[in-house]
């Protein structure tokens, strides 16, 4: 347990200055984050049994990783069979665009540590909800 | 220990992992982005005096802590009350000198640190965790107090103890004495 305050205040920080002064941008921060997602899922999953399959991995990601990083779930797990949207509801009221970058990289970071390559887009229609969509690798190798 | 009626103490928290992560994620991020050591390090202390001007606020609002007439009992205050509050940890206090403005604060545990193995090849002079400088060098001069707050000895860095060293530099005005974090 530590303290709220701090941590957001860490974020803050770390969005003034490194997520500016790199230019060549989203890439290169995502990674650093994606390293935070990974190293999250492993503390997480230290001792649970392994995931039957993705949609199990999927449901780790909404329930015990989301509220770990956010206290509580997300709102709306749904697939299309193509891609998988997350929703994230009212808990982006104060901190969405500061979070989105980095909450790309968690889920990123996050899935790849469960061997799932994804890539992770956000869409902020109506604030305060927000929107993510997770296309997973393998579904992208079945569509023609 | 009792907390004032009106706090709502799961409202604060996050998880610690993801908060040590973090950080350690930044401080990788600015190995990547400067070659240098000390360039690293001072920017950590940047970011951590940006973050201590704020964090004071919160830390005053949150705490009870009585007006203080001296040095030495600012800096247990910043061992026991802050230090507890923000990482779980309470550090011992000495005083280095007989004119009792240098102090140091002696961690046993490091919680930032706590998933570091070791320091990366090549970084033997990285404060890991110079941003706690920062933070108490801001907090400290937001309460109208000037002081030079360094790493003395590190883990990390093969020392047996972590030492976070405090110098003040201006005489305590008692008139305009404050709490501090």
């Amino acid at each position: 347990i530590a303290e709220e305050a701090l941590f957001l205040l860490l974020h803050n920080e770390m969005v003034s200055g490194v997520y500016k002064s790199a230019e060549q941008g989203e890439v290169e921060n995502g990674q650093c984050i994606t390293k935070v997602g990974q190293g999250l899922t492993e503390r997480l999953t230290k001792d649970t049994a392994r995931f039957k399959d993705e949609l199990d991995i999927m449901k780790f990601i909404c329930k015990d990783f989301w509220t770990t990083v956010f206290k509580k779930q997300i709102d709306n797990l749904r697939t299309n069979h193509q891609s998988i949207y997350l929703s994230a509801g009212k808990q982006y009221l104060e901190h969405a665009s500061k979070y989105l970058a980095f909450t790309y990289g968690l889920i990123r970071g996050g899935l790849s540590n469960l061997g799932i390559k994804s890539i992770v887009t956000a869409e902020v229609s109506s604030m305060p909800a927000c929107k993510f969509q997770v296309m997973i690798q393998k579904l992208w190798n079945t569509l023609k | 220990m009792s907390r004032p009626a009106h706090r709502r103490p799961e409202y604060h928290k996050i998880n610690k992992d993801l908060f040590v992560l973090t950080y350690g994620a930044l401080v990788a991020q600015l190995c990547k982005d400067y070659e240098k050591d000390e360039d690293v390090n001072k920017y950590l202390d940047k970011m951590g005096y940006g973050i201590g001007t704020r964090l004071v606020e919160d830390f005053l609002a949150r705490s009870c802590v009585r007006r203080c007439h001296s040095y030495s009992e600012i800096v247990d205050i910043i061992a026991q009350v802050a230090f507890k509050m923000y990482l779980g940890i309470t550090p011992s206090v000495t005083c280095n000198n007989s004119s009792r403005n240098e102090f140091s604060l002696i961690l046993d545990k490091n919680p930032l640190a706590e998933f570091v193995e070791a320091l990366p090849a090549g970084r033997s002079s990285l404060c890991y965790c110079n941003l706690v400088c920062g933070i108490i060098r801001g907090a400290l001069e937001m309460v109208n107090l000037a002081a030079d707050v360094t790493f003395l000895q590190d883990r990390l860095k093969g020392d047996s103890v972590t030492e976070i060293g405090i110098t003040f530099l201006k005489k305590l005005d008692e008139k305009k004495c404050r709490r501090k974090k």
